[in-house]
């Protein structure tokens, strides 16, 4: 993904500046015929290049404009008299000027109705799932259980701890489940990835962040974790040594951070430059190559989807773990505390020896 | 050159340099699972599972400096 999205950032950057009249001419019919075909038949999001207001756009703006955020929501229904696949809401026109506080805009924007539908969407299934209960599962209720057993006995109790591990399962089934579903919903056509603004990704990263400092406080005690801030060197150097360790708190959340926010953008910028290709180059024949292309590309964004949410909760629970195992004088430092190894407090060896005691040869 | 030249030049080799780093990086990895799949299959699972962990995160560092070339590339 990041070589294709490196070999097409050139692609876009050359496009931005050309002067639209050589590809002006057949270009706007076969963005039309484009994007009607495309709409109909792979439901991805392509009528990128046929809108009919701004021809002066560049494709660049129009990749950009469908991966950012924005006031305008579009959807398909009847407006201006029938059916049509672009009917806009302009939020800023149906709310105007009520949620604006001073200098702070809280109107709602697009990747938060996103959200919100999203939320909306996993409560139902969620619900959905545990109205049956039967001491058999079955159904819907079977793989939500599947999910949520995974989270809590790999990710949870492996990275937390037996007996801590419980009391952390709901923020981390939540998470889960949450970035799952976001991530998902931006495949759906004419939704949005709201995982892909910066602010949602750091919104889910601060809560990491708080939740790791109060696990860490709970357990080492305010002191304690002061104390840690200062690293165990001797008080001359704290002045050095204090803000450096108030930094590296932050490095963790904002990888995070950047991590979530920047697979999600990445994959469905380099679905919207394969089929800007198409527009950029002018020629329709371009389709039968760019469009089996952005496919598995969609694809491996859907797998992608299932990873990162894997991979937040994982690296979330791994964080709370590290601020537990100080407790008890079980002091390694910091050095022993940067890999993202399985297994951190110390009785979780069993864990690891499930695999090894099959094998032959282990006594 | 202007400095839109160069922004834009930047950010093709920076994308490429990232791709490469990341190339690199995830091809030992995949090595290195492989190899240990190859010595103890029953094993396979929690290497697959470690391979994915670790390619996630190799590519969520790659990943920083493809954002900082998209910002070359958008602002310039």
């Amino acid at each position: 993904m990041t070589t294709l999205l490196a070999s097409l950032l050139l692609a876009v950057a050359t496009t931005q500046h050309t002067p639209e009249p050589a590809t002006g001419e057949h270009g706007h019919p076969a963005v039309e015929a484009g994007a009607a075909e495309h709409a109909e038949q792979h439901g991805a999001k392509e009528h990128g290049g046929g809108h009919g207001a701004a021809h002066e756009e560049s494709l660049s703006d129009v990749m950009l404009g469908h991966v950012s955020d924005g006031y305008v929501l579009e959807y398909p229904g009847y407006c201006h008299g029938g059916f049509s696949a672009e009917c806009e809401t302009d939020l800023k026109e149906v709310f105007g000027d009520s949620l604006v506080f001073g200098s702070v805009d809280m109107t709602p924007t697009k990747h938060l109705i996103m959200l919100w539908l999203a939320s909306i969407v996993m409560l139902v299934v969620v619900m959905a799932a545990v109205a049956k209960k039967s001491i058999v599962p079955r159904g819907l209720y079977n793989f939500v259980e599947t999910l949520v057993q995974f989270v809590r006995v790999e990710i949870a109790k492996k990275n937390i701890g037996e007996h801590d591990g419980d009391r952390f399962v709901p923020y981390l089934v939540t998470a889960f489940f949450f970035i799952l579903f976001v991530n998902l919903f931006g495949l759906v056509p004419w939704a949005a990835t709201a995982t892909g603004n910066v602010a949602v990704t750091m919104a889910l990263a601060t809560f990491t962040f708080f939740i790791t400092q109060y696990a860490a406080i709970r357990a080492q005690g305010l002191g304690g974790w002061l104390k840690h801030l200062t690293g165990g060197v001797s008080p001359l150097l704290w002045p050095i040594m204090i803000p450096v360790e108030i930094l590296g708190l932050f490095t963790k959340p904002f990888a995070l951070t950047i991590r979530l926010f920047a697979n999600m953008i990445a994959g469905h910028i380099v679905i919207l430059s394969l089929l800007g290709l198409i527009f950029a180059l002018g020629s329709p024949f371009v389709a039968v190559g760019s469009v089996p292309m952005a496919l598995a590309i969609f694809a491996l964004e859907v797998f992608v989807a299932f990873v990162q949410a894997y991979i937040f909760t994982m690296l979330s629970s791994l964080f709370i773990g590290q601020g537990l195992v100080h407790h008890g004088g079980h002091d390694e430092g910091h050095g022993g505390a940067g890999e993202p190894g399985m297994g951190h407090a110390g009785g979780d060896h069993a864990h690891g020896s499930h695999v090894a005691g099959n094998a032959p040869g282990h006594g | 050159m202007t400095n839109t030249a160069l922004a834009f030049l930047s950010a093709g080799f920076g994308a490429g340099l990232a791709v490469l780093g990341a190339g690199l990086g995830i091809g030992r990895l995949a090595a290195a699972g492989l190899d240990g799949t190859a010595r103890q299959p029953t094993a396979a699972g929690d290497i697959r599972t470690s391979l994915i962990i670790a390619a996630a995160l190799i590519e969520g560092v790659t990943l920083f400096a493809i954002v900082v070339c998209v910002l070359l590339a958008i602002k310039a």
